[in-house]
């Protein structure tokens, strides 16, 4: 035992353990969001049978997807006054998800097992995918034009389908048109009335250019009135059809094809064809817009706003902390007043970064925002335009809390470029400038992208200083679209760290978000996954370019 | 001229067998730098103790000497290079041209234009070969095209490296072996057009291959340029060498026409270190 101690045994033990513990964390919480992130676009089946509650009078027919089984003591469920027989040890009860918010009230249920009967899987129940509502569990009766039936049994279903897709299609011009162009026309009618505004501040108000903003604003309004037309004919043509399902309680419901995004019979499904929803889920979940207060649709924008946001913060972190660390390392007079700086700018990192979100707003939202509205923007006064949270903002936060790295790594890069090389540069006659940015800076440049790698990563996982400074539950507009001048870096922007919170603890529907947060936490760790392997491909690609014979 | 044979004992007569070379004069030789009472400072600590010399132009003048003794601090006097050391401090006078260099008013970027370097490891830039050479003609302002051209493809033929690189001139230096490197690094140098080219141990990482090419490239190029390199090793100073000076803590002991001072030298002190006897 003495010679085992001796021998160094128990350390190579405890380091090997604690990687191991470490390595056993991380890969099980990658795990877990991968399961149940990739989980949520599968089409799972749809049972129906019958539940007894004790007491009832009469059984009662539940349509719905096993969401979740768990075992309890009988104890405990008597104890919350669940009525079950006192010899039984243990309870299975189920959560039911049984969509049809609209009808029932609620939409997720817990069932004992004991009281339900056989469980069926019959072919026809359809779920429907709603734009309100949540889901809808029913079986397809009949299928109404303009209230007249058009096909019921076997014709039902591909019928169905095609003027579903026809539906689709309308809603997709419908959005279109809404979002793009009628964004754009009050996106001008605001100009005008902005330059209007301008004008009058600035006391250069004529009659000739009264007349001019008239005629802009006759002009958009008579580009609206069209649109508008337009508008009022697709959503006629849309309301045309519906189909009418009998839901679990046996009464009929008509649902217009208008409102159904889209709609599958997942008992009917072979594998193969259930693997096709689940791509084509997942690109909607991706490329798709939040509905219902971001429990229900994609995630598009907040992945934009989060690639967005990163990129801004890496424009902005970049030359900021490669020329401090250039001064620090190359210029500045070594002395007790420089390691002091060294001190404070490696201990920003550790500052909580609610605190810079809290300097954030005070400083560059309150401050800064506010004195640029008032020298660039008067004429929107008293509407903020840099003066409230937003894009530029949360970017110039974030840049604030990651200078640190991109600092320390850019003067370790600095650091380790051999003096022969700025020797020789110098003794070609070079100055100290030349010297640096010919040559030791571009040698420099893996590890600053090394800074930058740690900076986007650290940047794409932050939420709470994004909440004070821009980040938003629902943007109405993406920052990049197709208005002069593109990108608009006033505007507030959704962020994936924020949507799983928002999601997860802020939304009324527990029980339907949960998945939606491990489906959004997934694409978030992708994401970060994908931005660093771009940064590391481009450090890698450098270092083979400045690889040094030898190293 | 000087002869090859590696076996030459380190024993000075040797060196010179069946040379054909006459003993030179300093007192004959047109001088390109004059040192004079050169002293240095790191600190408190004396590296260079009142040295004095004339360098001749178009010559090899070599600097022996054991580890310590500064001769390769004297000779990054020469382009100012011992600025770069904070704790530095440097009284006496280097004059070319008549100027002395440590004047106020020199240009150190000028001086060292005309006052080139290589160093003991072979130190190119992350860039192309073509880029390497161009650099110090870039720095001037030189951008025509042609210009760049021309010069990049006369240093690199001075060098004997042209007919190694010529087809992959763009390619990166680091790419090249550790004595292609050297005389990049060499041509790099000479594409500038100093007079004066300074070498600091050139060989001492090298094979000896590769040290052979170098030696001869020096034979060639002192045909137009003042050289003066530090060297550990005796048999090159011998070899490449038109005047050695020999220099021991700081002091310069003996200066004089190479193959005297190998076969006949002055002191007590230089017989001993050539003869190995030093220590």
């Amino acid at each position: 035992m003495r010679e085992w101690w001796k021998s160094g045994a128990p350390w190579i033990w405890l380091n090997g353990g604690a990687v191991t513990i470490s390595m056993i964390m991380v890969f099980g919480l990658l795990l877990l969001i991968l399961v149940r992130g990739f989980g949520n676009f599968w089409p799972h089946g749809i049972f129906e049978t019958t539940y007894t509650a004790p007491g009832a009078d009469a059984p009662v027919r539940i349509i719905g997807e096993l969401r979740r089984s768990e075992t309890l003591t009988g104890q405990a469920m008597r104890d919350a006054g669940v009525d079950i027989p006192e010899d039984q040890v243990l309870v299975v009860r189920h959560l039911v998800k049984m969509g049809n918010r609209d009808v029932t009230g609620r939409d997720f249920g817990f069932f004992i097992d004991d009281f339900m009967g056989e469980w069926r899987y019959p072919e026809d129940i359809a779920v429907l995918e709603r734009r309100e509502w949540g889901d809808f569990f029913g079986t397809p009766v009949r299928l109404l034009e303009n209230g007249v039936t058009v096909a019921v049994g076997d014709s039902l279903w591909p019928e169905f389908q095609q003027r579903l897709t026809r539906s689709n299609q309308l809603f997709d011009e419908i959005r279109r048109i809404e979002r793009g162009a009628i964004g754009n026309v009050n996106f001008r009618i605001e100009r005008v009335r902005l330059d209007e505004r301008r004008a009058e501040l600035e006391g250069t108000r004529t009659p000739e250019m009264d007349a001019q903003f008239a005629q802009r604003r006759a002009d958009l309004q008579a580009e609206y009135r069209v649109l508008e037309e337009r508008l009022n004919q697709l959503y006629d043509d849309a309301a045309r059809d519906s189909l009418v399902l009998r839901a679990a309680g046996g009464q009929e419901v008509t649902v217009r094809l208008a409102d159904i995004v889209k709609a599958w019979q997942p008992n009917d499904m072979s594998v193969l064809s259930k693997i096709g929803f689940y791509v084509a889920d997942f690109f909607d979940f991706i490329f798709g817009y939040p509905r219902e207060a971001n429990t229900e649709g994609g995630i598009f924008p907040a992945i934009f706003g989060t690639v967005v946001m990163v990129l801004v913060m890496s424009i902005i972190v970049t030359p900021f902390g490669v020329l401090a660390a250039i001064y620090l390392r190359e210029y500045a007079k070594q002395g007790a007043l420089l390691k002091t700086i060294r001190i404070s700018v490696y201990n920003l990192a550790g500052v909580p970064s609610i605190v810079f979100g809290v300097f954030g707003l005070g400083f560059f939202v309150y401050f800064l925002g506010g004195q640029i509205d008032q020298a660039f923007y008067p004429e929107a006064l008293p509407a903020p335009t840099f003066g409230t949270p937003g894009l530029f903002w949360a970017s110039l936060t974030l840049a604030l809390l990651t200078l640190p790295v991109v600092i320390v790594s850019t003067e370790e890069g600095l650091a380790r470029i051999p003096s022969t090389i700025r020797e020789g540069s110098l003794a070609l006659g070079a100055t100290k400038g030349e010297t640096l940015w010919k040559v030791v800076v571009p040698l420099a440049t893996p590890a600053m992208m090394t800074g930058l790698i740690l900076a986007i990563a650290r940047a794409a996982g932050e939420v709470a200083p994004l909440m004070l400074v821009g980040v938003v539950k629902l943007a109405p507009t993406l920052p990049i679209d197709g208005n002069f001048p593109f990108i608009h870096l006033e505007r507030k922007i959704m962020h994936m760290g924020f949507h799983i919170y928002d999601v997860g603890f802020q939304s009324p529907h527990a029980e339907a978000a949960e998945q939606l947060v491990y489906a959004t936490a997934l694409i978030l760790v992708l994401l970060i996954v994908v931005l660093n392997l771009t940064a590391i491909t481009i450090r890698n690609h450098l270092r083979e370019k400045y690889r040094a014979e030898g190293d | 001229m000087s002869q090859r044979n590696p076996a030459a004992s380190s024993m000075s007569a040797g060196l010179f067998e069946g040379s054909t070379r006459t003993v030179r004069s300093l007192a004959d030789e047109e001088i390109a730098i004059s040192v004079e009472n050169l002293d240095l400072y790191y600190g408190e600590t004396q590296a260079l103790k009142s040295v004095s010399m004339n360098i001749p132009k178009q010559r090899v003048t070599a600097f022996i000497g054991p580890s310590g003794c500064g001769k390769s601090t004297l000779l990054r006097c020469f382009n100012r290079m011992n600025d770069l050391v904070d704790a530095c401090r440097i009284e006496g006078a280097i004059n070319l041209h008549g100027a002395n260099i440590y004047d106020r008013k020199t240009d150190v970027a000028e001086l060292r234009r005309q006052v080139g370097m290589v160093f003991q490891k072979p130190n190119p830039f992350p860039k192309s070969i073509y880029e390497n050479v161009a650099y110090g003609l870039r720095l001037q302002g030189v951008k025509n095209k042609r210009v760049l051209d021309e010069v990049v493809e006369r240093s690199i033929k001075a060098v004997g490296l042209w007919d190694e690189v010529k087809d992959r001139l763009q390619s990166n230096a680091f790419g090249l072996s550790g004595g292609q490197q050297q005389r990049l690094v060499i041509a790099r140098a000479i594409a500038i057009e100093p007079e004066v080219i300074l070498l600091d141990e050139p060989t001492s990482a090298l094979d000896p291959i590769s040290t052979a090419k170098i030696e001869e490239l020096i034979e060639e190029l002192k045909e137009k340029y003042t050289i003066l390199i530090v060297t550990h090793n005796m048999q090159q100073a011998a070899r490449v060498s038109d005047y050695t000076a020999y220099m021991y803590l700081g002091e310069l002991i003996e200066y004089a026409d190479t193959m005297h001072l190998f076969t006949n030298p002055r002191e007590k002190a230089t017989e001993d270190y050539i003869t190995g006897r030093y220590g």
